[in-house]
This record gives C-alpha cells, sequence and structure tokens, in this order.
C-alpha cells in the first residue's frame, strides 16, 4: 500500500488511482499508418527507474495527472496535471 | 573443451553411497566469456537455458554462450509457483503450450535430471452457473485444440479436493470446475539446473555475473554486445530476459509494446500432504498447491503499478490469500512464511512475443507475463529454430511482434486465466 499525491486532492491511497501509460506521448494524426498508431497505442517506454507516467484518479475525483516515479523503489518525485 | 559431468542413475547412487560421495562432479561449470561465439544468447533463466540446450541437441549448434546478470534461474524462473498446464483458448496459444506440457512429460529422461514433474491435476473452480457456462464453452474450444480437459460438477470437485468449503453459503461457493488432468507441478529450480548441466555438456558456455549493458550494431545489424566483462561478438543473438525485456531493447535501440509489473507469490508454513492437486479460482485469480515439502504455495493477481521492484505490496498479497481461505477455511490457522514477487512482461494480448526483432541478427523471446514457466520448453524450442534458421518455427508465427501492426491479436486475457 502506498499514498500517492493527487494534484486536485492532495495525498490519497494508492488503491484510488488506475495506471494508464506513458505520460508526454503525442497522439498521431487521423491518416496515420498502422505502424505509427501501433506505435501510439501499444509500444511502451517501460522505463526501469526514473519514469513519468499517466495515471487517473479513478476512484477520486477522476481527473487526469502525470506522476514522475521511480519503478524500482516506487518513490514519487512529483504529481502534475495533465498537458492538454 | 567440453565439460563432462556424472550420469544420475540409481546405480551411481549406490555406487557413490558405498564409495564416500567422493565421485560426484559438478553439475555444470560456471565459465568466463570468450569474445566470440556462433550464438549468443542474453538471460540465463528457464527460456535461455533451453534454448541453448536445444540449439546444440536439436540444431547441433554448441558454440553457444548464455549470459546471465545474476546466478541461473534468479529471476521468473526461481519465484513463480511452478505450475504447467495448457488449457489456453485459441488455437495458436493451445499449440504451443501444448507442446510445452508434452516436452515437460518426457523431460526429466531426456536431461537425466528428475524435474520432479508431478501431472497432479488442475482445477479451475466456478462459483456460480454462469461462470461454470462460459467455462464449459471455454472447455469445448480447447478440446477442439485437442487439449485434454473436462468439464466436473460439484460433487467431482468436492471429491477431488474435500478440503474444499461445501457450504453453499460459502462467499466463494464451489459450483463445478474445469479439470486438466495433465496439468501440474514441476521443480522449478531443476528445470533450470537441468537445462544448464544438459546444455553444458554439449559444450555451451553458461556466465552468470555478466550484465549486457549495450549492443554495437552495424547498419541495423547487432554484432556485439557489450556486458560488465567485455564484449561479446556472434552471429546472432537471442533475447531471454522476461521483465527486463523492454530495458534490453531499450539499449537497442527500439520499443516493445511490453509493461513490466510485480507477480507475487507466497508460501504457508509447511505441513502434511492435504491438497490434491492445484485448484484455481477463475472469480478471484487465486491459486494454490502444495509443494513436496508441505508448504502451501499461493498467487494470484499483479500489483497495480508498473514495476521492476522484483516486490510486492501487502493488498495484493491480501487479495490472493483471502478468496482462498474462504474456500479453504481450515488453512485460516495457517502462519505465511515468506512473500516474494518476480518482474513480467505483460504484452496487450496477454500472448508472448517470439520472433525477429526490429534489428537483423537479434531474436527475441518475451512476453510470456505470468505464465513463462510453464512454457519454459516450448519457448527454447522456438527460439532456438529462429537462432538456428534465421525462420520462424510453424508454431511461433502467430507470435511475431508484427501481429500488433496487422491486428492479428492472439488474445488470451479472458478466455486463458494468468498463470
Amino acid at each position: 500500500m502506498q499514498i500517492l499525491p493527487c494534484p486536485y486532492c492532495g495525498p490519497r491511497s494508492d488503491a484510488e488511482f488506475h495506471y494508464v501509460g506513458d505520460a508526454d506521448k503525442p497522439r498521431p494524426s487521423r491518416d496515420c499508418s498502422d505502424e505509427q498508431w501501433v506505435q501510439y497505442l501499444l509500444m511502451r517506454r517501460n522505463a526501469r527507474g526514473a519514469a513519468r507516467e499517466l495515471w487517473v484518479h479513478r476512484s477520486g475525483c477522476g481527473r487526469w495527472l502525470v506522476l514522475v516515479r521511480d519503478t524500482v523503489n516506487h518513490e514519487v518525485q512529483a504529481a502534475e496535471p495533465m498537458n492538454r | 573443451m567440453r565439460f563432462r559431468h556424472t550420469p544420475y542413475s540409481g546405480w551411481r547412487l549406490l555406487r557413490e553411497a558405498l564409495a564416500d560421495q567422493q565421485g560426484w562432479t559438478p553439475a555444470w561449470e560456471d565459465r568466463d566469456p570468450s569474445n566470440k561465439y556462433d550464438i549468443v544468447i542474453i538471460g540465463g533463466g528457464g527460456h535461455g537455458l533451453a534454448t541453448a540446450y536445444y540449439l546444440a541437441r536439436s540444431h547441433g549448434i554448441e558454440n553457444v554462450a548464455v549470459l546471465e546478470k545474476g546466478w541461473i534461474g534468479g529471476g521468473n524462473t526461481g519465484r513463480n509457483t511452478t505450475i504447467i498446464r495448457s488449457n489456453y483458448f485459441h488455437p495458436q496459444s493451445a499449440a504451443l503450450y501444448d507442446l510445452s506440457v508434452s516436452l515437460y512429460e518426457s523431460l526429466s529422461k531426456e536431461l537425466n535430471y528428475n524435474i520432479m514433474f508431478s501431472q497432479r491435476g488442475m482445477m479451475e473452480i466456478a462459483h456460480d452457473q454462469p461462470e461454470l457456462e462460459a467455462m464449459a464453452r471455454a472447455a469445448n474450444a480447447m478440446r477442439i485444440n485437442g487439449v485434454d480437459i473436462e468439464v466436473i460438477d460439484r460433487e467431482e470437485a468436492l471429491r477431488r479436493e474435500p478440503l474444499l468449503d461445501p457450504s453453499p453459503r460459502s462467499r466463494w461457493p464451489i459450483c463445478g470446475a474445469l479439470l486438466q488432468r495433465r496439468a501440474g507441478t514441476a521443480r522449478h529450480d531443476a528445470v533450470a539446473w537441468g537445462y544448464a548441466r544438459a546444455a553444458a555438456s554439449r559444450g555451451v558456455h553458461i556466465i552468470q555475473g555478466c550484465e549486457v549493458l549495450g549492443f554495437r550494431q552495424d547498419h541495423r545489424r547487432v554484432i556485439a554486445v557489450q556486458t560488465n566483462r567485455g564484449e561479446v561478438r556472434a552471429e546472432r543473438f537471442g533475447l531471454a530476459v522476461a521483465g527486463n525485456s523492454s530495458v534490453l531493447a531499450g539499449l537497442a535501440g527500439f520499443e516493445l509494446p511490453l509493461q513490466s509489473y510485480t507477480l507475487q507469490a507466497m508460501v504457508s508454513e509447511p505441513v502434511k500432504p492435504c491438497l490434491n492437486m492445484v485448484s484455481l479460482s477463475t472469480s478471484t485469480g487465486s491459486y494454490i498447491s502444495q509443494s513436496d515439502k508441505g508448504e502451501l504455495v499461493m498467487g494470484g493477481n499483479l500489483d497495480r503499478s508498473p514495476s521492476y521492484a522484483q516486490r510486492g505490496g501487502f493488498r495484493i498479497t491480501q487479495s490472493v490469500i483471502a478468496p482462498l481461505l474462504e474456500m479453504f477455511p481450515c488453512f485460516s490457522t495457517l502462519k505465511l512464511m515468506r512473500q516474494w514477487g518476480g518482474t513480467i512482461d505483460a504484452s496487450p494480448d496477454n500472448s508472448p512475443i517470439i520472433g525477429p526483432a526490429p534489428l537483423d541478427g537479434l531474436y527475441l523471446n518475451c512476453g510470456w507475463g505470468t505464465g513463462g514457466f510453464k512454457a519454459i520448453p516450448a519457448g527454447g524450442t522456438m527460439l532456438a529454430h529462429l537462432l538456428a534458421t534465421g525462420r520462424h518455427h510453424p508454431l511461433s508465427e502467430p507470435f511475431d511482434y508484427r501481429r500488433f501492426a496487422r491486428g492479428e491479436l492472439v488474445d488470451e486475457g479472458h478466455a486463458g486465466v494468468a498463470h
């Protein structure tokens, strides 16, 4: 169990959050190739160590956020609102 | 120079018993890396070692090295719950996993190493009638795929595992089950060591404490790996590093559709034999079997956040154990003895990725997710075929990573169960 920071609600239980994918991933245009779409949809950085991840505070405020998190020791350095 | 080990037999056991056990030799030899091999396999777990063995045995390629950053079988091969089964939904998966079960059936004899494969059978338990009916549909698909599977009713399930709570008022009542008689458990360390010993005796170098730090490429072809023990060149490279596949792919300059998560396992204190089979609760994902040492071995769902920690959190530990105690109330007095975690590589369709990498000379065997142990003989066979011939084995063709761009997913997300 871990307390995760929500930029809107403050510290909350990790059970309220849901991991979505890599943060800062630009969505390709509608006429992109299959390869570009798969790159966006399925390919992951899956970093060992420092990662920027997109999460949603699903059972809380319902808003999306970016966690700057270490995937080895699970330390969270920062929580930011998702860029639009 | 080849390493010769002592063959194991009843006769040998007797001879050594009479000769003060002085004649045993090490099972395999820890080697230093040479600078050039025909084939280098990255990852000394079950899949990597099996690949090396099948390269030597089936393809006659013995100038092979297995590079392992820690010790062999110290990753997921030594951290899983040792269950072997092939009850998968799609024909492509059924063919692959059923090959694996078949290879496991003859593995002790083939490797001259007792992997303690016990085909005690496995029950996937349904807790209500709709779930049992959905299972019957899955069972029909599996039978068409040639997998031995049958639907059994509540009485048969309770007869096979008498410690199950028969009360219809239980939180997770027993309604019926899917039975695979050929499923079972094996000794995980023995699988790694058996393959290592058999591979080493055919000339394969097993190199521990050798971590790959980078790939040297020439016109998008991998020609060498840089390691903490120097550069190692080869004609072809195989990657069999499970949860660390994305890390190695990152070093080589490409991405994979994988996400690494922690999968926990845990054991109770040891007790006398009390469970006959492997039991899995499909609704909750929790499952239980008893090891030969007497511990109850339990596992279940993944931890929820991406992780390379190799240890899991208490919330999942609790969620694994709670439904099992509802199904087996008498285990509530047992103490939990150990709990640990491994890093698994989850793919988008819960099927493995086997085939050429986006770089020439590099071949992938990854994405087995929560079910890598049961697939070791098949994964090794497939990767060995790829490395030896440069082409797919017919059974690995559907699992090429290019299936994602083609939309030809082999989705085992719901029909097959995890683990």
